[in-house]
């Protein structure tokens, strides 16, 4: 019989496990291999039915690998639509509620013998009349259940983006519980700025899924610019933290815009574990262990000194962003 | 020269210190051209086959390079047997023009369509006796934009644009006569990109090296028409497009009338970059409230 794990392991057969301490729980999730999914796929624009098909065929494909299913898997930015809807985003946007609904739909149909794993998903948000960019958190299968979604706070308007004219900046960050330890989301941009990945590894984050959508520009040197700055910045930021950082890139053009997938696993060391390539579709499996973060930490413990500091550095953030002094 | 500390103790000699300057101008306009080339036949793929099922493409072939090159990634898009290089010669066309054509379609092995337009176009200019030899090139270059949209039309094909960015910033086209196809891959390439493209891509030498020419009018270049080389000029157009005041353009050392053509060009021509301009009278004006992107 294969060992037992998780609780919905034991579910399945009836059995209730003995307690065990919180401590020696958090040490047999960390030395558990954390198997992640990074998908990469070119969504059809505006067409709702055909992405969470494709959102299926993903599944399927997992399901028929011969590695065992991811217990997370992660889509890309707006993978419900496609990114560049402009003011179509009122025909394309769901509550997060009946976004979960259709993909546990999807889940039941493509994986109907997988009990359940957790996905991480970007789509347009409609909520009280407003429209956000966001991704939730939820774990499918048996046991449906909404964890967190995140709404983008770093909305680019600026070149070829126009976000910020057709939907709503979010307004937090945070953290939030899974099997396998906290975890954050930031989308796209919201990555780009260092201090907002600080904010989710103070939050307690161990692992922060970045849902991204990334027209290539730059085509100078073997591979996209726009690629190897994400690179650069996930390496930098995920060692600064000592946390895992995990990519998935929408693939294919939207009107001539070609979006670079590179969907990555960069561990807590900076270290970069995994890439897709740049332009086709593909998954991207990769398995970690969460124990690494706390070797990570240890070995160069820059989160701690700066929890150390916090309250000088938030006073000056805080001068920084109050009202500004008249000037003479 | 040795120096020495206070203490008597000999500081380092000048001598060791290799003085480093950082050359901070490279070359603003190389590209990538093999990652370049990929990039575009997948844009290709996506736009044709992914997005509107179509899979065979009609491309006007002047046997100038754009047109060379577009046939080369077409052919490499959708394979040979899919594409067709439409040579539309007009009476006054340069012979070298024609010879150059069938060489791009020898070279590519895409299928071969020759229409000569003069008797279109003169069947028109025959109520117009008069008409400038600028009004006759626009005359041409609308006439071909008919027969490549109907070459479409009855293939079941797209029409795939051939203009460069240089062109399309001078304004160096005739509107909606060369821009008219859906799709353009070289749009966002300056001309000396395609050159470098071009030469990637294995186009006949010839074809790449000979003066750029719309051939319109007998005899006229491109470059003696826009008072400038593309060599010049693409790169103070990246520096323009980059938002640099003519005045830092000219502190990299750039010709001052060189930079005040260009300016002038890019200036004068916003317009052609754009559809018609529409009266605006609702609160849902089409691409003014009513947004949508193309592909939507």
């Amino acid at each position: 019989m294969e060992n037992l794990d998780t609780a919905s392991d034991y579910d399945a057969l009836g059995i209730v496990p003995k307690p065990a301490s919180r401590a020696i729980e958090a040490t047999a999730l960390a030395r558990k291999p954390l198997r992640l999914g990074l998908v990469q796929f070119a969504p059809r624009k505006g067409d709702v039915q055909a992405n969470l098909r494709s959102i299926g065929h993903a599944l399927e494909a997992l399901a028929d690998d011969c590695e065992p299913f991811p217990d997370v898997i992660v889509f890309p930015e707006t993978s419900l639509s496609g990114y560049f809807v402009e003011g179509g985003v009122r025909d394309v946007a769901f509550s997060a509620e009946e976004a979960l609904d259709r993909l546990a739909r999807v889940a039941r149909e493509a994986c109907p013998k997988k009990e359940t794993f957790d996905i991480v998903l970007g789509f347009y948000e409609a909520e009280h009349g407003k429209h956000y960019n966001s991704a939730l958190y939820a774990t499918l299968g048996a046991r449906v259940r909404l964890h967190h979604v995140h709404r983008k706070l770093f909305l680019p308007t600026y070149g070829v983006f126009d976000e910020e004219r057709f939907v709503s900046r979010g307004r937090a960050i945070d953290s939030f519980e899974t099997a396998y330890g906290r975890a954050a989301i930031l989308i796209c941009e919201d990555a780009c700025h260092s201090l907002a990945t600080t904010v989710a590894a103070l939050r307690g984050a161990s692992i922060i899924f970045i849902p991204s959508a990334s027209p290539g520009r730059g085509l100078e040197d073997g591979e996209p610019a726009n690629v190897r700055m994400w690179r650069d910045i996930m390496r930098v930021v995920a060692a600064e933290h000592g946390v895992y950082m995990a990519y998935a890139g929408l693939v294919g053009f939207e009107g001539g815009k070609g979006f670079t997938g590179g969907s990555r696993l960069v561990g807590p060391f900076g270290d970069l574990r995994a890439e897709a390539p740049f332009s086709e579709a593909a998954i991207l499996r990769v398995d970690v262990s969460m124990a690494d973060v706390a070797s990570a930490r240890a070995a160069l413990p820059m989160l701690g000194d700066l929890e150390s500091n916090l309250s000088e550095i938030a006073a000056m953030l805080a001068k920084l962003a109050g009202p500004r002094a008249p000037s003479a | 020269m040795k120096t020495t500390s206070p203490r008597g103790q000999p500081n380092v000699d000048s001598s060791a210190y290799a003085v480093l300057r950082a050359h901070l101008r490279p070359d603003e306009l190389r590209i990538d051209a093999d990652l370049v080339k990929r990039w575009l036949v997948n844009f290709l793929r996506d736009e044709l086959i992914r997005r509107r099922g179509i899979r065979q493409a009609v491309v006007g072939v002047s046997g100038g390079v754009d047109s060379a090159v577009v046939a080369a990634l077409c052919a490499q898009a959708l394979g040979p047997a899919n594409v067709v290089g439409v040579r539309m010669p007009y009476a006054t066309s340069s012979v070298l023009s024609s010879l150059h054509g069938r060489l791009v379609i020898e070279s590519t092995g895409i299928r071969d369509r020759l229409i000569d337009i003069s008797a279109a176009v003169d069947g028109y200019l025959r109520e117009e006796p008069d008409a400038s030899p600028q009004r006759l090139g626009n005359v041409m270059a609308r006439m071909r934009m008919i027969v490549l949209f109907d070459q479409s039309a009855k293939i079941g094909a797209l029409p795939i644009g051939t203009g460069n960015k240089s062109e399309r910033m001078f304004g160096y086209f005739t509107w909606h006569g060369d821009d008219s196809p859906p799709i353009n891959p070289l749009g966002d390439l300056f001309k000396t990109q395609v050159w470098q493209l071009a030469r990637h891509l294995n186009v006949p030498s010839d074809i790449v090296a000979k003066p750029a020419t719309a051939d319109l009018i007998r005899g006229q270049t491109d470059e003696e028409d826009l008072g400038i080389t593309y060599v010049r000029a693409d790169r103070i157009l990246h520096y323009v497009l980059l938002g640099y005041a003519p005045a830092d353009i000219l502190a990299q050392g750039f010709d001052s009338q060189d930079v005040a053509l260009v300016k002038r060009r890019v200036d004068a021509t916003h317009w052609k970059r754009h559809l018609a301009t529409t009266a605006v009278i609702s609160a849902t004006a089409i691409n003014e409230f009513y947004l949508r992107p193309v592909d939507y």
